[in-house]
C-alpha cells in the first residue's frame, strides 16, 4: 500500500503535533497559578508557615511546567508565517491583532512578574511579593483570552469584510466578544482549573502514600477539592452549552461528533457505537443511545432538530461548489467528543468521593482511593487532548471556517523535505523535553516540601530559582 | 508620519528592545564556560539575569505577533523563506529556555555541564542566526512577483550576512561582558573585566565595519542613499568606540551604556537601509515587499496603535522597576532565592 503524503498532510500532522504538545504545559500552568496564588494569600493572612511550605513545594512544579509552556509557544507564534504562509497573508488582518496584543499586554506581563516572583522573595515586602504572583495570573489568564479569541475567529468568524480575497478586520469590539470566544474562554480556564485541582490532588495523595507529611498535604488536598468539585461539575454544564454555541456556528462538527449521517428530530444521543462511521456505513451494527438527549444537548430542547452530514453536505455544496469533501473524519469526531465528555465526568467522580473521604477522615487512609487519585493524574491530559483534536480536526477541510479550505492555506514554497526536517527535529526535541520534564515533576513532587526535613536545619531549597 | 510607517517603526523598536536585552543575555550564556572559574560561579552568572531574561525574550514574541498583525505579507514571506534558520532558532531557544530552569535541579557535574553548555551553543545560535537572517532583508532574498520566498536555505548565506552573524555574536558577547561587569562582585567581576577588555577590540572592530558594509550594501541593493542610513552607523561606531575606551579606562557603567547603544544603533541601521521596503528582492528589484504593500488595514492599524500607545509605557515602566528591584549586584548576597 502507498501511502501518498502530501506538503499540507506534514504541515497538518506538524501543528497538531506541537499544538497539543504545548497545550499539555499550557492549562496546568492556568490551574497551578491561582492555586499557588491563594496558597501564598493563605500565609500572607494567616501567617501559618505549612501555607507557605506548600507555596514553595507546587510552585516549584509550576515553574518547571511553565519554563517549557515558554518555550513551546514561540513555535506556535513563527509556524504560522512558516508552515502556512497562505493563511497568515489572508487573516494576518484580523487574526494578527489578538496575537501581538497577547505579546504586548498579557505575556509581558507574564514574563516579567514572574521573574520578580520567582527573585523577590527578599527584595521585596510580603504584600508586593504575593501581588507579583496574581499579576502574572493575571497575565496567564489574559494570555488565553487572547489566544482563544484568535482561535475562535478560526472556528467562526466575525467582525470583518472580504477585501481582495483576503479577510480585513472591520469591528474590534466584535472580534473581542466573540460568543464563540467567550463561551470557548470559560471551558478552557475551567479545564485550567480542573488540571491544577485534580494534580494537586493527585500529588497530595502521592505524599499520602509514602506516609510524609500528612498533616501538611491534608490542607492541600482541602483546597484541590474545594477546586475541583465545583469545578468539575460546573465544566459538564459548560461543555455542553459550549455545544449549544457549536451547533449554530459549525453545524458539521456536531453532526460529525455524534456520526449523525441523517437529519434527525428528536436525536438520541450514542453513548457507544461500532461501526456507522462512513458514508458508505451509515449504520452502527450495535449502539447505545439515549433517547433525545442529543436533542437537547445541542439545541437546548428536548425536540430539537440536528442536521445530518447528508444533508449539510449538500447545502454547503450550494454554498460552496460541487467537487469537495465537507465533512470532517467522522470516527476522529465521534470519539474524540466521547473521550473528552466520559473522562470529564470521570473526574467529577473522582473529586466527588475524594470530597465524601475528605468529609469522612478517610482521605490519608483509604490507599485505594490514593491510587486512584495518582492515576487521575493523566485523565485532564486526556481530556483536554480530545476536546482540541475534536475542535480543530472538526472544523476540517476549512482553516477558517467557511472562508479558507486548509488544502490551500499552507506555504507553497516549503517543500516536504524542509517539513519533514522541522517535523523530525520537533518531534525528537519535544519526546526528549517530555520526559525529562516527566523526570523532574517526579522527583520534585516526591520531594519533602522546604522546612520540613527538621526545623533549623539547611534547606535544599528546591526550584524556586533559576 | 502615516500609521504604515509608525508600525514600521514599532518593529524596528521591538527588534533593538530585544537586541539591547536578550543581547546582554546572550552574551552572559556565550561567556558561561569561560568567564565564571567553577560552577557556583557559573551559578552566580546566570542569576546575574535571572529574573529579567524570559521578560527580554517576550520582546521577540512581541516583534513577531506585530509583524504577524502590522505586516502578514512581510511576516508570511520572511518566516517561510527564512524556513531553516528559523527552525534553528527555535531549536536553540528551546534548548536554552529550558537550560535556566534544569540546570539547577540536579546536582551532578555530568547534568549540569550538559544544560551549562545547552545555555552557551543556544545563545551563540540564536545569536548568529539573527544577525545573518536580519541582514538577509536588506541584502536581498530571490522573491517572485507573488512575494513567495523561491530561494533555498543556501541563499540566506553571503560574506555579507556571514560576517553580520559573526558581528553580532561578538557584540553580544561583548554587551555580555559590560553588563556583568556591573551585576557582579569580587572574583567573578574581575574576570568579567577581563574578558570584557580582550573582547572589546575584536568585537567593535568587526562591527564597526558591519555597520559601514550596511551602509554600503544599502545603497548598492536597496536604493537608498547614503544619508539616512549612514547617521545611525556612525552613532553605532561612535559608540562602540566609546565603549572600547571606556572599558580600558575601567568606567563600567558608561562601557554599558555604550554597547548598549550600539546594540541598537545596529538594529537601527539595518531598519534604516530596509526603508521604504521590508524584504528586499534579489531576483527582480521591482518584487521586494514595501512597507505599505505588505501592511494590514487602516483600521486594523489604528486599533493595535491604540493598545500599543497604552501598553508598551507600561511594559517600560514595570520591566525597568524590575531592573530596579534587582539592582543588587550577584554574588553579594547569599544563595537565597527563596
Amino acid at each position: 500500500m502507498t501511502v501518498a503524503v502530501s506538503t499540507v498532510d506534514l504541515a497538518r500532522l506538524q501543528f497538531a503535533t506541537t499544538s497539543l504538545y504545548h497545550f499539555l504545559f499550557v492549562p496546568l500552568t492556568l490551574g497551578l497559578g491561582p492555586l499557588v496564588a491563594i496558597m501564598q494569600t493563605l500565609w500572607y493572612r494567616t501567617k501559618d508557615e505549612q501555607w507557605l511550605r506548600l507555596t514553595h513545594f507546587f510552585g516549584t512544579l509550576f515553574l518547571i511546567n511553565f519554563a517549557i509552556g515558554v518555550a513551546t509557544g514561540l513555535v506556535q507564534e513563527f509556524e504560522f508565517g512558516m508552515n502556512w504562509s497562505v493563511y497568515s497573508r489572508f487573516v494576518g488582518d484580523v487574526f494578527g491583532a489578538p496575537l501581538a496584543i497577547e505579546g504586548l499586554a498579557a505575556f509581558m506581563l507574564e514574563a516579567t512578574f514572574l521573574g520578580l516572583w520567582i527573585f523577590g522573595w527578599d527584595r521585596l515586602s510580603p504584600r508586593l511579593h504575593l501581588a507579583t504572583i496574581w499579576i502574572a495570573v493575571l497575565g496567564t489568564w489574559l494570555s488565553g483570552y487572547f489566544i482563544l479569541v484568535a482561535n475562535s475567529w478560526m472556528q467562526h468568524p466575525v467582525g470583518y469584510k472580504m477585501v481582495d480575497g483576503e479577510a480585513q478586520l472591520t469591528s474590534v469590539w466584535a472580534l473581542l466578544t466573540n460568543g464563540f470566544a467567550l463561551r470557548a474562554y470559560v471551558h478552557t480556564m475551567l479545564a485550567g482549573l480542573i488540571f491544577g485541582s485534580i494534580v494537586m490532588l493527585g500529588v497530595c495523595c502521592w505524599q499520602f502514600l509514602r506516609g510524609r507529611h500528612v498533616d501538611l498535604f491534608r490542607k492541600a488536598a482541602l483546597l484541590a477539592l474545594i477546586v475541583a468539585v465545583p469545578v468539575t461539575l460546573l465544566q459538564l454544564i459548560v461543555g455542553n452549552r459550549f455545544g449549544e454555541a457549536v451547533t449554530s456556528a459549525q453545524g458539521m462538527k456536531i453532526a460529525a461528533s455524534e456520526a449523525q449521517w441523517d437529519t434527525c428530530q428528536p436525536c438520541g444521543f450514542s453513548m457507544f457505537q461500532i461501526g456507522g462511521f462512513t458514508k458508505e456505513d451509515p449504520t452502527p451494527s450495535f449502539s447505545i443511545t439515549v433517547p433525545r438527549l442529543l436533542s437537547y444537548m445541542a439545541t437546548g430542547s428536548f425536540d430539537g432538530q440536528v442536521e445530518g452530514l447528508n444533508e449539510l453536505q449538500s447545502k454547503e455544496e450550494r454554498e460552496f461548489g460541487r467537487g469537495t469533501d465537507y465533512m470532517p473524519n467522522v470516527r476522529v469526531a465521534y470519539w474524540s467528543m466521547r473521550v473528552m465528555a466520559y473522562v470529564g465526568m470521570l473526574m467529577f467522580l473522582v473529586a466527588a468521593l475524594g470530597a465524601f473521604l475528605y468529609r469522612r477522615k478517610k482521605l490519608e487512609t483509604a490507599r485505594w482511593f490514593q491510587w486512584a487519585a495518582v492515576a487521575a493524574i493523566a485523565l485532564p491530559y486526556v481530556a483536554a487532548t480530545a476536546g482540541w483534536i475534536l475542535t480543530e480536526m472538526g472544523r476540517q477541510p476549512w482553516i477558517v471556517q467557511d472562508l479558507l479550505l486548509t488544502s490551500e492555506a499552507n506555504s507553497p514554497n516549503v517543500s516536504s523535505t524542509w517539513l519533514g526536517i522541522s517535523l523530525g527535529v520537533f518531534v525528537t526535541l519535544y519526546v526528549t523535553l517530555l520526559a525529562v520534564d516527566f523526570w523532574l515533576m517526579r522527583r520534585y513532587a516526591r520531594i519533602d516540601p522546604p522546612g520540613l526535613a527538621g526545623e533549623g536545619e539547611e534547606l535544599p531549597v528546591p526550584a524556586v530559582s533559576y | 508620519m502615516d500609521l504604515e510607517t509608525f508600525w514600521f517603526c514599532l518593529i524596528a523598536v521591538l527588534w533593538a528592545g530585544y537586541f539591547l536585552l536578550e543581547g546582554f543575555d546572550f552574551g552572559v550564556g556565550m561567556l558561561l564556560p569561560f568567564v565564571p572559574r567553577d560552577d557556583a560561579e557559573r551559578d552566580t552568572q546566570l542569576r546575574a539575569i535571572g529574573p529579567v531574561w524570559d521578560g527580554n525574550e517576550t520582546w521577540l514574541v512581541v516583534a513577531g505577533g506585530a509583524t504577524f498583525a502590522a505586516f502578514p505579507a512581510w511576516y508570511a514571506t520572511m518566516f517561510s523563506g527564512l524556513y531553516l534558520a528559523l527552525l534553528l532558532v527555535l531549536f536553540f531557544l528551546i534548548v536554552r529556555v529550558v537550560s535556566f530552569e534544569w540546570r539547577e535541579k540536579s546536582e551532578t557535574p555530568g547534568w549540569r555541564a550538559v544544560w551549562t553548555w545547552a545555555n552557551t551553543v543556544g545563545s551563540f545560535g540564536a545569536a548568529l542566526i539573527w544577525g545573518v537572517g536580519l541582514s538577509c532583508l536588506v541584502h536581498g532574498l530571490p522573491l517572485d512577483s507573488d512575494g513567495e520566498y523561491t530561494g533555498s536555505f543556501w541563499d540566506l548565506f553571503s560574506p555579507y550576512t556571514v560576517f553580520a552573524g559573526i558581528a553580532v555574536v561578538l557584540l553580544f558577547a561583548f554587551h555580555g561582558a559590560t553588563f556583568l561587569t556591573l551585576r557582579t562582585v569580587g572574583d567573578l567581576h574581575d574576570r568579567a573585566r577581563y574578558a570584557a577588555r580582550r573582547l572589546a577590540v575584536p568585537a567593535v572592530v568587526l562591527a564597526a565595519a558591519f555597520l559601514v558594509w550596511t551602509v554600503a550594501v544599502a545603497m548598492d541593493r536597496n536604493d537608498k542613499d547614503l544619508l539616512p542610513p549612514a547617521v545611525p552607523a556612525a552613532v553605532g561606531i561612535v559608540a562602540l568606540v566609546l565603549a572600547v575606551v571606556f572599558v580600558l579606562t575601567a568606567s563600567y557603567g558608561r562601557a554599558f551604556a555604550m554597547t548598549a547603544l550600539g546594540a541598537i544603533s545596529l538594529v537601527t541601521t539595518l531598519f534604516v537601509s530596509l526603508y521604504p521596503r521590508v524584504m528586499v528582492s534579489s531576483t527582480d528589484f521591482g518584487n521586494s515587499l514595501t512597507v505599505d504593500g505588505a501592511a494590514s488595514s487602516h483600521y486594523a492599524l489604528q486599533v493595535m496603535s491604540v493598545v500599543a500607545l497604552i501598553s508598551v509605557p507600561v511594559v517600560l515602566l514595570y520591566q525597568g522597576w524590575t531592573y530596579y528591584v534587582f539592582r543588587a549586584r550577584v554574588g553579594s548576597e547569599r544563595v537565597d532565592a527563596v
